[in-house]
Formats: C-alpha cells, sequence, structure tokens
C-alpha cells in the first residue's frame, strides 16, 4: 500500500528539534558574511501541525502542514531592508535562500533613502524556552473527537502540534522558545441551527475533559433550544458579557488602540485617555507574559517586562511602544512588538461571583460571543458588531428566553466607563484559535463583564 | 523543480484513488513611506508543495516546503494516512470525478513598460508624502506599493498539468487629517482597494501626485463638514464602496459551503438555502451578479481553480433572480446546486475551499447624473472604512470615508463619518438604480478571511454607481 522503506513524517516537537540547531548555524552563517556597517536580526516562525475541520460531527478535511519562515533585517549605515525566505530545517536548502535574499537586500541598500529611525540589533541577553505536550497522534485524532459526538452536530477545527519562534542577531543575542499545544474550537449546533461555543486548548490532551466538557455544551444546546426566541427591540440594556465575548472586545485594542504609534497619529480611541478621559476605576488591563503561553521576545530579540500595565483602574499608564517608535518620538520603548498590539493580555477579575452573575444582571441580555467586531468610529472608541451562539433575555435574574441576534454599537468609553457595573471574581483564558499564515499561540484572560445600557441598533 | 513536478509521480508509490500536487511559488515586495521616511522595504520569498491525496472517498493532505524526493514521499504517506485514519468519517464520500484531468496556462495581463526602479519607487511614494500634506492640519501621510508574483503549478495522476502565472500589484496613498479633538482620514478608495493584476506601471507621476492631492484636500475638507445626519434615505453608493456591500451581503451569503455548514464554528452560515437556488428574489431586477474570473487585470482573474477546474464567466444573480451558488465542484456534489470554478487556496499550506474571485455587478443604464438628479434628499458616500454583519450575513452595518448631501437633485454638503446599517434580504430589493459603463470601476482586495484552517484570499470586485431607497445612515459618535 505504502511505499517501503519510507517513514512518515515526525510530527510535534521532534518534528522541530533538529531546526534550533539550524537555525543557530543559519544565523551564524549569515552573519560570518557581514561587512563592517552591516547589522542583520533574523526571525524564525514555524510550526509542524496537524489540522481535523469537522462539520457535523464528520470529518470535511483533514491535514498536517510543516512550514517555517525567516525574516532577516539587514542594516547598513542608516538604510535598512527585509528579506523573508522559507525555512526547511534542510541546512543546505536553508542556507541557499538566505545568502540569496542576503545578496538581494545588499544590491537594494544603495538605492533607499536613509532612515531616520532604523533600530540597531543589541544583545540583551538571551533565552530558551521548550514546552513539551502530550497530544494525541495525527491517525487518532478523528476517533478521539467524533466517537463520542455522533448523537450532536459538532463542528469546528482541531489544530496540534509545535510551534516555534525564534530570534539571533549580530550582536549575538539569541532566542528560543518552542511549544506543544493542541487547540479545539467547536461549535455544538441544533435543529435549530442555534449553537454553543466551546474551545478546549493546552499541551496535554485529556479525553474525558473534553468529553465532559462536550457534555456541558450538549445540556446548554439543550437549554438553548427548549425555548421559543424572543426578538429584542434595539434599544440600550443592562448586559452581562461572558469572557469569550470580552475577548472579541479585547482583540480591539489590538487594532491600534494601545499602539504608541497609534495616538501619535491620530487613530487611537484612547488618545482621550491624555486630555483627561477616563474609564471605569473597575477596568485594568494588562500586558501578562507571567503565563508563558507565549514568548516575551519580540521579533527583535527584545524582551518585554513580565508584567505590562496598560490600564490601571480606568487610567492609561502605558501605551505599547516599540523601539523604533520610541525613537521616532524621544521617548522610552517597552520591547512591544512591531505592530505594538497586545501579546498576552489580561483584564483584571472583580468582585462578581458567577453564582451572583444572573441575579445582579437582573434585567437585561446575558451575551455568551460576539462576532465580527470594527471600529465603527475608531477615535471615538465606538465599536459595533453582533451577538452570536447562547445569548439569553434575563429576567428577575432568571434566564426567559434565547434572543435573536441583535447589533451593538457603544463606545467603550461608556460600556467599559462609567456605565461598567462589576466585573466577575475568576478570570478565564481563552485561547487564540487564529491560523492565518501561521497557528497563533496564547490568548485572553479576563473575566466577565456586566454593563449598564449596552447600546443595540439592529 | 517546477519543470519536474510530473516527474515526482515517478518515485511516489501511493496506493491511492488519486494523487495531487500543488506547487506554490510566490514573490512579493513591499514598500512604505510615511511622512516621508521610508517605512518599510520589504521582500518575501516563499515555495512550497501541498500533497492531495484520495483513499476510500476521503482527501488526506500534506504540505510541505521541504522540496527534496525523500521529504515529498513522507509528505505523500502522511497525507494517505489521513485519508484512511479519517475516512469513515468522512463528510462525503467523494471519488476521483472532483478532480478531473485539465492541461491549461494562464497568465496575467503583461505590461508594455517595465516596472519603476527600487529608487524611482520610493522617491515617487515620497512625493506623493509631499503632495498629500496640503495643510498642517495633515498630521499623518503615508505612501505604499506592494507587488506580488505567483506561480501555481497543478499536476496529478490522472493527468492534470495546470500552469498559471499572476503578477499583481497595489498601491494605497492616505492622509490623516487633525483639528482639535476632531480626526479624519481619506485614502486612495479604502485600504487596499487599487489591487489588480498586472504591474506598477499604472504609477505615473502625474497621475500619482494629482490623486495625492486630492485625498489630502478631502481630508482636510471632512474636518469642518458636518456630521453624516441620522435619518432614514436614499443612498448612493460609489464604485469603491459597493466593493464591499457586494463582497459581504451577496459573496459570502452564496459560498455553497457555508450553506453546508463548513464554516459555521468560524465564518459562519448564510441566510440563503440550497432550495433558494432558482427561486429566491435576491434584489430588485436591476440586480445582475457575475462570478467572472475572466475581466483582464481584476484582481482575481483566473483560468482554472486550485484543483483544475476551468474558470467561466456565469450570472449568480440574473435579473435579482438567484440562479447560481459560490460553489466549488466538491460543493456541487455535495448540494445538487449549480457552481463555479472557486475551489481555491491561499498558500501551499492550505487545502483548497469556496472563495470568491471576481464577484461583479453589472452595468445599468443610468449616468451618473441621472442617479443624482433624481433623488430630491439623500447621502451618496465613498470608500469603506468600516465593515461588520452577522454570521448569517444578514444585518450588516458599513461606514464610509467620506460622504456628500444629495438635495433637489445635487451633490451638495460633504458630510463626514457616513454610516449606513441594513439587512441583506431586503436591502438589494431596495435598488432603484444602477449606473450605466461610465461609472463602472474595478477594484479588489487583497483581505478576505475565511476557512478552518484560516485563510486570507485576494478577490475583485467591480461596480456601478448604485443608488438604494430607505437606508438608514448616519454618523460619527461625534
Amino acid at each position: 500500500m505504502i511505499v517501503q522503506g519510507v517513514a512518515p513524517e515526525k510530527f510535534g516537537l521532534t518534528a522541530v528539534d533538529g531546526w534550533e540547531e539550524e537555525f543557530n548555524g543559519l544565523c551564524d552563517s549569515a552573519i560570518a558574511t557581514l561587512k563592517p556597517n552591516e547589522h542583520l536580526s533574523l526571525e524564525l516562525s514555524g510550526e509542524s501541525t496537524q489540522f481535523t475541520r469537522l462539520n457535523n460531527s464528520k470529518v470535511r478535511q483533514s491535514g498536517t502542514v510543516a512550514a517555517g519562515y525567516v525574516s532577516m533585517q539587514l542594516i547598513d549605515g542608516d538604510r535598512t531592508a527585509t528579506m523573508t525566505v522559507p525555512f526547511t530545517g534542510d541546512r543546505d536548502l536553508d542556507r541557499a535562500a538566505a545568502m540569496d535574499g542576503l545578496d538581494d537586500l545588499r544590491r537594494e541598500l544603495p538605492q533607499l533613502p536613509a532612515d531616520p529611525y532604523v533600530v540597531m540589533p543589541e544583545n540583551l541577553g538571551s533565552s530558551r524556552d521548550r514546552h513539551s505536550g502530550k497530544l494525541l497522534d495525527p491517525d487518532q485524532v478523528a476517533d478521539a473527537l467524533l466517537t463520542s459526538v455522533q448523537d450532536i452536530d459538532f463542528t469546528g477545527i482541531y489544530a496540534s502540534g509545535a510551534v516555534v519562534r525564534a530570534t539571533g542577531n549580530s550582536a549575538g543575542q539569541r532566542h528560543w522558545f518552542a511549544t506543544e499545544t493542541f487547540d479545539l474550537d467547536y461549535s455544538v449546533i441544533g435543529a435549530s441551527e442555534r449553537a454553543v461555543k466551546g474551545a478546549l486548548a493546552g499541551q496535554a490532551w485529556d479525553q474525558e475533559k473534553f468529553e465532559r466538557q462536550v457534555g456541558r455544551s450538549r445540556s446548554q444546546l439543550i437549554t438553548l433550544e427548549s425555548q421559543p426566541f424572543k426578538k429584542i427591540k434595539p434599544g440600550q440594556y443592562r448586559t452581562y458579557l461572558a469572557p469569550a465575548a470580552v475577548t472579541e472586545i479585547v482583540f480591539m485594542f489590538s487594532w491600534g488602540a494601545v499602539s504608541e504609534a497609534s495616538v501619535r497619529q491620530g487613530e487611537s480611541p484612547l488618545a482621550k485617555m491624555r486630555d483627561g478621559r477616563s474609564l471605569s476605576h473597575h477596568f485594568t488591563l494588562v500586558e501578562d507574559f507571567t503565563q508563558g503561553t507565549v514568548p516575551r521576545f519580540n521579533s527583535l530579540g527584545e524582551v518585554s517586562a513580565a508584567e505590562v500595565p496598560i490600564i490601571v483602574e480606568g487610567e492609561l499608564r502605558n501605551t505599547l511602544v516599540s523601539t523604533r517608535t520610541a525613537k521616532e518620538y524621544g521617548i522610552q520603548g517597552n520591547a512591544a512588538s512591531d505592530w505594538e498590539g497586545l501579546r498576552s493580555p489580561r483584564i483584571a477579575s472583580g468582585t462578581l461571583a458567577e453564582a451572583d452573575i444572573l441575579k445582579e444582571l437582573d434585567c437585561g441580555l446575558y451575551l455568551s460571543n460576539l462576532h465580527y467586531l470594527n471600529w465603527s468610529d475608531q477615535p471615538g472608541g465606538r465599536i459595533t458588531g453582533m451577538t452570536r451562539y447562547a445569548c439569553f433575555w434575563v429576567e428577575n435574574g432568571e434566564i426567559q428566553a434565547p434572543i435573536q441576534d441583535l447589533r451593538f454599537d457603544d463606545s467603550l468609553y461608556n460600556f467599559f466607563g462609567p456605565n461598567l457595573v462589576a466585573l466577575t471574581d475568576s478570570a478565564e483564558f481563552v485561547p487564540d484559535p487564529d491560523t492565518y499564515e501561521e497557528r497563533s499561540i496564547g490568548g485572553v484572560t479576563t473575566p466577565g463583564v456586566l454593563t449598564n445600557d449596552f447600546t443595540f441598533t439592529l | 523543480m517546477d519543470q519536474n513536478l510530473s516527474k515526482c509521480f515517478d518515485y511516489l508509490d501511493i496506493d491511492a484513488d488519486w494523487v495531487g500536487l500543488r506547487l506554490i511559488t510566490e514573490k512579493s515586495t513591499s514598500r512604505s513611506v510615511r511622512d516621508g521616511n521610508p517605512e518599510s522595504n520589504s521582500h518575501s520569498r516563499d515555495r512550497g508543495l501541498m500533497i492531495e491525496v484520495l483513499a476510500n472517498g476521503q482527501f488526506g493532505y500534506a504540505a510541505t516546503n521541504r522540496l527534496t524526493s525523500e521529504s515529498i514521499q513522507a509528505a505523500a504517506v502522511r497525507a494517505h494516512r489521513q485519508a484512511i485514519a479519517t475516512s469513515r468519517w468522512a463528510v462525503y464520500k467523494f471519488s476521483a470525478d472532483v478532480r478531473p484531468k485539465a492541461v491549461g496556462t494562464y497568465q496575467s495581463p503583461q505590461s508594455a513598460r517595465d516596472d519603476l526602479s527600487v529608487a524611482d519607487t520610493v522617491g515617487l511614494l515620497r512625493q506623493a508624502c509631499d503632495s498629500l500634506k496640503v495643510s498642517d492640519k495633515i498630521i499623518r501621510t503615508g505612501a505604499s506599493v506592494r507587488t506580488i508574483e505567483t506561480e501555481h503549478h497543478f499536476v496529478s495522476s490522472n493527468g492534470s498539468d495546470v500552469h498559471q502565472q499572476f503578477r499583481i500589484a497595489a498601491s494605497n496613498f492616505s492622509a490623516t487629517a487633525q483639528d482639535g479633538t476632531i480626526t479624519q482620514q481619506r485614502s486612495d478608495h479604502g485600504y487596499s482597494a487599487r489591487s489588480h493584476q498586472g504591474s506598477l506601471d499604472a504609477l505615473s507621476e502625474a497621475d500619482v501626485l494629482a490623486r495625492a492631492k486630492r485625498i489630502g484636500k478631502q481630508a482636510v475638507e471632512l474636518l469642518d463638514a458636518e456630521e453624516c445626519p441620522d435619518t432614514c434615505t436614499t443612498l448612493v453608493l460609489a464604485p469603491d464602496q459597493m466593493m464591499l456591500q457586494l463582497h459581504e451581503s451577496v459573496g459570502h451569503p452564496l459560498e455553497l459551503d457555508r450553506i453546508l455548514g463548513d464554516e459555521r464554528n468560524y465564518a459562519g452560515s448564510s441566510f440563503v438555502k440550497l432550495s433558494d437556488f432558482g427561486s429566491l428574489v435576491y434584489g430588485s431586477s436591476l440586480m445582475n451578479i457575475t462570478f467572472d474570473p475572466s475581466v483582464s487585470g481584476e484582481l482575481a482573474s483566473y483560468g482554472f481553480d486550485d484543483v483544475g477546474i476551468p474558470a467561466t464567466r456565469e450570472f449568480l444573480i440574473e435579473n435579482g433572480l438567484l440562479k447560481r451558488g459560490l460553489g466549488s465542484i466538491e460543493s456541487q456534489q455535495r448540494s445538487r446546486v449549480p457552481g463555479v470554478a472557486n475551489s481555491r487556496v491561499c498558500s501551499w499550506n492550505r487545502p483548497p475551499i469556496d472563495r470568491m474571485a471576481n464577484i461583479n455587478l453589472e452595468p445599468g443604464e443610468s449616468s451618473f447624473d441621472d442617479i443624482i438628479g433624481s433623488i430630491e434628499s439623500g447621502v451618496y458616500m465613498e470608500a469603506n472604512r468600516s465593515w461588520s454583519i452577522d454570521d448569517y450575513r444578514n444585518k450588516f452595518q458599513f461606514g464610509c470615508e467620506y460622504g456628500r448631501l444629495i438635495e433637489n437633485g445635487k451633490l451638495t454638503k460633504i458630510v463626514r463619518n457616513p454610516n449606513y446599517r441594513g439587512i441583506s434580504s431586503s436591502f438589494w430589493r431596495s435598488l432603484v438604480k444602477v449606473g450605466d459603463a461610465s461609472t463602472f470601476q474595478v477594484f479588489g482586495t487583497p483581505n478576505c478571511g475565511k476557512g478552518e484552517p484560516n485563510q486570507v484570499i485576494r478577490v475583485g470586485h467591480a461596480s456601478p454607481v448604485c443608488a438604494f431607497e430607505n437606508v438608514e445612515v448616519f454618523g460619527g459618535a461625534g
């Protein structure tokens, strides 16, 4: 059946274990070619992933992806350009691609104007992190996921394997971060097309935990389907946003809000906080690397503080400042990524006990998830989006009925401002299932949020 | 490697019903200048192979960028094992019928001129920043270009050999104006809207600088403009906003894989049902929507989709009636609904799924002056800046960069922060005017996201100016 003598590809960290030596060797080889005025920073991003896509408790597509890229920023004096080439783990292929790329950059640099904000590589210390996991064998994924869900419509994506992030530079700095994780993002969907969303992520697959969680989703779906939809008129309602819903709003902070460059260049809604606006004193947002789910170093190998407070008790304490932005505006950087987005955000918990959520909500909307958010007025801080999945109308502290999806359109200066009533006393880690270009790692840690007069428009 | 792709079958020894190899090579260059200073000059080289194996009625895939015979063999084994391991759970038992033999080529339109040199390109971007800064109230100027050369080479065990070469160019110019607490941004028809096949030869200096000056001037004009009124009125959309309107409220809802449920955990489903094809009145009789991969220079033109199905122009909606879905050959088998050649991948490392390509609204008979002249009271909007729609592609809210009031048949005051909202299934039935060919413009977006694992793909949209009645419009936060 299968050609003799050919072993299947390795999986997980074993598939990328040789990459560290090859990447460091590639760094050494490239740096050895530098001329006196030249400097070089290299960044590796790679993965060995198995994907299983599910529809209605069956497999729609499944397969594996082994991919890696090395980005090289070459600096010659005050001119700079970047080249990204494939990284395969094969020494000869990778070095040939890198050297060709460097040659192209060397031909280009003399034609470019000087860059006044070019960031020179530094050696501020090296690091090495390797987090091994216990993942399902790729050939066993479908059986493990689907055997126990044949009575329901179970739809979503399972991704697992190794993810690598690494940097090196001509100042001698090296960072290596490799982690072995799985990420299951699913919906349990009823006959009426109502659905309950769930996520399970980690480093060790636990079949019993998976089946228990899906059991809870199944129970929630029964509740969701047991009552007819209630159509809610547009207006303002007291609203509870569950952690997954808050996570969608937190993602918006990375879209031109917490970035210092965005503040300086007229995009950020947080610019108003420099002019005296504030959010609720209940609201605290921290860039928190202490959980170790993502590397603390950025693409230049700069290491962030373990915690960077962004908004503390409603006041803007820090924005995210890349070294390039710092140089441009003559301010202190904080090792932010070049796009100055949140990499490991955490919203501080409050005091609302989970058991009291419905009682405190009293009369209003319980929203499990939000969908497709966008700034409707970015400088004004107004966000629009949809409700999705298990969302309910609540009266007298009791769930009355699921709702038909609603569009909201409201300012974070309202719902995280004076209208914010309380945050729950426990935070939840909501994994980031994003797989655009490469598999994401990390997620958002957040409690649920109770807010008054959340505005719905359609 | 490319020339020898078919030779991989000489050493692959897989006992499968069908095997396909898709080699994708891509080179791209991005240059951006902000406030006259270089912000980035970056290049990317990518090359990798996707192996698809059909066994027991199920496809398995494996993607690798290590293009050695040993690695390709190992990837084939992995793909085969995936197919076997999941075949008892297959959504649908496919046969090799969904990968018919195809042989052919496609090439993007070629330029008669060479692209600008590196120094000239960056020099032009810096000049554009100067032109964008028409006033001290302009606090940020940005100018960028991107070129992409992509080759898709697809071969299969049943003799397919399809080689397609795409050359893509995109540009953007933007200005941000600020006065006190008011900030407004204007760009060149919306972010990345000027994306097309071909080269950057459209970047003539005189044209770029004139466009940049207009963009800067309009950004400043918006500072002093009134907020868009909150009212229900006639809405006229320019082609650069029609692009987004088509994309979100026609393109996505007609994707058969959404209707078949594949996307329900991520991008969502659709308000359209399989039973609606052939019977649903989607819009007014002025609405004619085509899937048209044959428009020269439009961003998503191609000769074949990524499983080798020849691509042809098809009416999705004709005179308002829904006729055909955006469904690949696999979705057509699963749904028994007529579809198009739209099984597409964004990269060598993602499997093919149903995608838009060029989704266009065909021109009507009204001139721009006829449209505006026929409206007693309304709002005209240009260039998308905000977009959001529900997971059934029904309740939407879109925002634009630039608006003008329409009063007594004339364009009058500029209005800022123009937004509108509606429901797809009723919105298109309120289409009352469709512009003629003189109002027709072609745009594209490189950022259509969908799929699990996620894929971002390039799509084209072309449209004339259109008018819709009884639309809820409104302004910003103030």
